[in-house]
């Protein structure tokens, strides 16, 4: 099963090929290096870019308005702070000129906690990036996802921000590309840079042929179906909350409807209006800060529009709102949402009486 | 009459001026000056009537902009050029072939508003049929999207070039290092002309208290960047040193600083008065002068030819007083690129919350109705 870092090369290469992906640039993307996280190895377009994210974001606006298609990438969101305006010109560029500049761009970078990173590579996104209107937003939360959502956004006519948990990099997934070696060695033999550098200067990769599963931006994946409470996660969360559904089902035979938001936005309300008008039960779950919240919205709009359905409070599980995630353990735990809390929070949500 | 035509050519191109135009040449730059200058005092007199909320223009920038407009390879698509403007390009857009009214309707934030519909600020262009991309009113960040359109211009075997303007105070935006950055990589320069237009401001802060540097041109010089500095003002000069940038960046495929002298002479925007100044050079005065001094025009025939733009723009103000404002229920429209004709409404965001524009529709009924009663 292949790695998230590999699903997105290999829609990367697939874009190449059949997508008309000209350009996947950013800092350390090109060869020899191939992106912090192997994402860009291998490719025909890639290229390093000088260490100016607002040149790379300003470099993607351009191509965009030129019709040229491109992936982008920041090395870590945590240094995507000082392109907001130019993320701002690139989701209005459409909107100001009434549809005469639609902007076919999509940018990629790594989020989330999860790998020690400390003050500057812990960094969320989504809850800004939502702000940021005229974007999509996406974030999978399996190597399957990842690979489909990657080619909806290149194929996508609009500016999409794809939004990588990093700490979901190395993880396999559990599902099969369509296309994709079912033994992992031979998959990572094909795709996989080699260590050494005699065997990196005779290396080319190959890319096995894979079928785009056409996944839709806006839609939702419904991973289990119940009556318990709804549980609506998105990145890193998701296999967390899997664990914890799969663990509830097995050992208290508690039932959880759980959605993997996988667009921030558009996202998929009918998927979590039916799901609550069903349970009564709501918790959304995510990672980003917990001050004005992406799940806060979803709150909201919850009590707006079902308030009626519910039989006890919504809630929302999410990163403590301090100025970063601090290096030691300790202080990451404390700060970012681990395993038991969200089954702590789950559990008091479905066993709180009506 | 032909052999006064003769004479009349023969006295251009004694003058020693740095390019050759012929009278005809001289004409056109000529007309679409006044033409450009009549229709920025409209829109002045506009902001200051209430007939719009905010201007920002180009008064005093007529030579550059009009020689601009004439030289780049106007069109659609990489071949041809991109033009990434600033706010202060009007007469570039007249001189592309844009009619003056579409400024107004701009100004005027109606519906008929071709660049915007009505949602941006006057002189915010946007015309993709021309490669005139939308212009911000954030300093700066053309410069490091024109860097995405000069990729894309490399990458194909046209001869296409991006252009991109701005003004002095901007140059300390990280953007325009950006620029020089990406077009200088020795792995893959672009085709790209930066032009500074230094009317020595920042809206209120002058220059010189601001730039180290001797002349914002020699920026260029730390990136091999071709570079110059000269006279934006005089038509011949700033004629020919376009010209010659463009000529150099189209043949070479590599980047090009011009820093260009220019006058501010309404001053920064409305938020300062906009009222005319009387210190600085002024671009169709001096043009006019030399003009009636080689007898290409006469000042009855500039005087006309004022008078007639005048009456022009007047009546096509009068025609935008009868178009109507945006509808209320478009705000979603266009947050996205039209699939099937859905005019790329955000449909969720449409969804959300309350609707104002009922509401709005009702709101502004009641005041024509009121108005008209009054």
């Amino acid at each position: 099963m292949a790695t998230v870092a590999q699903a997105i090369r290999m829609a990367l290469a697939h874009a190449e090929d059949n997508l008309e992906l000209k350009d996947v640039f950013g800092e350390d993307v090109g060869p020899p290096l191939g992106g912090a996280f192997t994402v860009t190895q291998g490719l025909k377009t890639s290229w390093n870019s000088p260490l100016d994210e607002r040149g790379i974001i300003g470099m993607a606006t351009g191509l965009g308005l030129a019709g040229s298609r491109c992936v982008a990438e920041v090395q870590f969101c945590d240094y995507i702070f000082n392109t907001i305006d130019l993320l701002k010109l690139a989701g209005n560029a459409c909107w100001t000129s009434m549809g005469q500049y639609p902007m076919p761009i999509t940018v990629m970078t790594p989020v989330g906690s999860g790998i020690h990173g400390s003050v500057y590579h812990s960094h969320s996104f989504d809850s800004k990036m939502v702000q940021i209107q005229g974007w999509k937003t996406v974030m999978p939360s399996n190597a399957y996802d990842a690979f489909g959502l990657m080619l909806a956004a290149i194929k996508d006519p609009n500016p999409v921000m794809f939004l990588k948990p990093k700490a979901l990099l190395r993880a396999k997934g559990k599902k099969l590309i369509p296309g994709e070696p079912k033994n992992a060695k031979e998959l990572k033999k094909m795709i996989d840079m080699p260590v050494t550098k005699e065997e990196q200067a005779k290396w080319r990769p190959k890319f096995p042929k894979l079928t785009d599963p056409e996944i839709e931006i806006g839609k939702a994946y419904k991973y289990q179906e119940g009556d318990a409470a709804t549980v609506v996660a998105w990145g890193r969360m998701q296999p967390i909350v899997e664990d914890i559904t799969n663990k509830f089902k097995s050992e208290r035979d508690i039932y959880l409807d759980v959605i993997d938001l996988r667009t921030i936005y558009p996202y998929d309300w009918d998927a979590i209006r039916s799901s609550v008008e069903r349970t009564g039960r709501v918790i959304f779950v995510n990672e980003d800060t917990e001050v004005c919240n992406f799940g806060e919205h979803l709150i909201r709009r919850t009590c707006d529009e079902l308030f009626y359905s519910l039989n006890v409070r919504p809630r929302l599980i999410a990163g403590k709102n301090v100025p970063g995630v601090g290096l030691s353990p300790i202080l990451e735990e404390s700060t970012q949402p681990q395993p038991w809390h969200v089954e702590k929070e789950i559990l008091s949500l479905v066993e709180e009486p009506a | 009459m032909t052999s006064n035509k003769k004479s009349v050519s023969e006295s251009v191109k004694n003058l020693e001026k740095p390019v050759d135009l012929t009278p005809e040449n001289l004409k056109e730059i000529h007309n679409l000056m006044v033409q450009g200058r009549v229709l920025e005092e409209r829109l002045v007199k506009m902001s200051k009537m209430g007939e719009g909320y905010f201007w920002i223009g180009g008064p005093g920038e007529e030579a550059f902009n009009v020689a601009l407009g004439l030289l780049v390879d106007k069109g659609h698509g990489p071949d041809k050029d991109f033009i990434h403007l600033h706010y202060r390009n009007s007469a570039l857009m007249l001189a592309l072939g844009a009619p003056p009214i579409d400024a107004i309707r701009q100004m005027k934030n109606v519906e008929t508003d071709p660049y915007s519909g009505g949602r941006n600020f006057v002189n915010h262009y946007a015309k993709p049929e021309w490669n005139v991309v939308p212009v911000s009113s954030c300093i700066e960040p053309q410069h490091s999207q024109a860097i995405g359109t000069a990729h894309a211009q490399s990458q194909g075997r046209g001869k296409g070039i991006s252009v991109v303007i701005g003004g002095d105070a901007g140059t300390a935006e990280g953007d325009f290092a950006t620029a020089l950055v990406w077009a200088s990589r020795p792995v893959n320069p672009l085709p790209l002309l930066v032009i500074c237009t230094n009317n020595y401001a920042g809206i209120s802060t002058p220059y010189s208290g601001q730039h180290g540097e001797t002349e914002i041109a020699d920026r260029g010089r730390a990136f091999n960047v071709e570079s110059r500095k000269t006279d934006g003002n005089d038509v011949w000069n700033v004629y020919e040193a376009l010209q010659t940038a463009i000529n150099y960046v189209r043949k070479e495929r590599k980047p090009y600083l011009l820093e260009l002298d220019v006058s501010r002479l309404h001053g920064h925007s409305s938020a300062s008065g906009a009222n005319r100044v009387t210190n600085e050079a002024d671009c169709v005065e001096s043009f006019e002068k030399e003009l009636e001094k080689i007898k290409i025009l006469s000042p009855k025939e500039m005087d006309k030819i004022r008078e007639d733009w005048q009456e022009s723009i007047l009546n096509d103000l009068k025609q935008v007083r009868t178009e109507p404002g945006p509808d209320p229920h478009s705000i979603f429209d266009h947050v996205y690129a039209d699939k099937n004709g859905d005019k790329g409404r955000d449909t969720l965001a449409a969804q959300i919350g309350l609707d104002y524009a009922a509401d709005t529709a009702a709101h502004f009924a009641a005041k024509k109705l009121k108005a008209k009663k009054g």
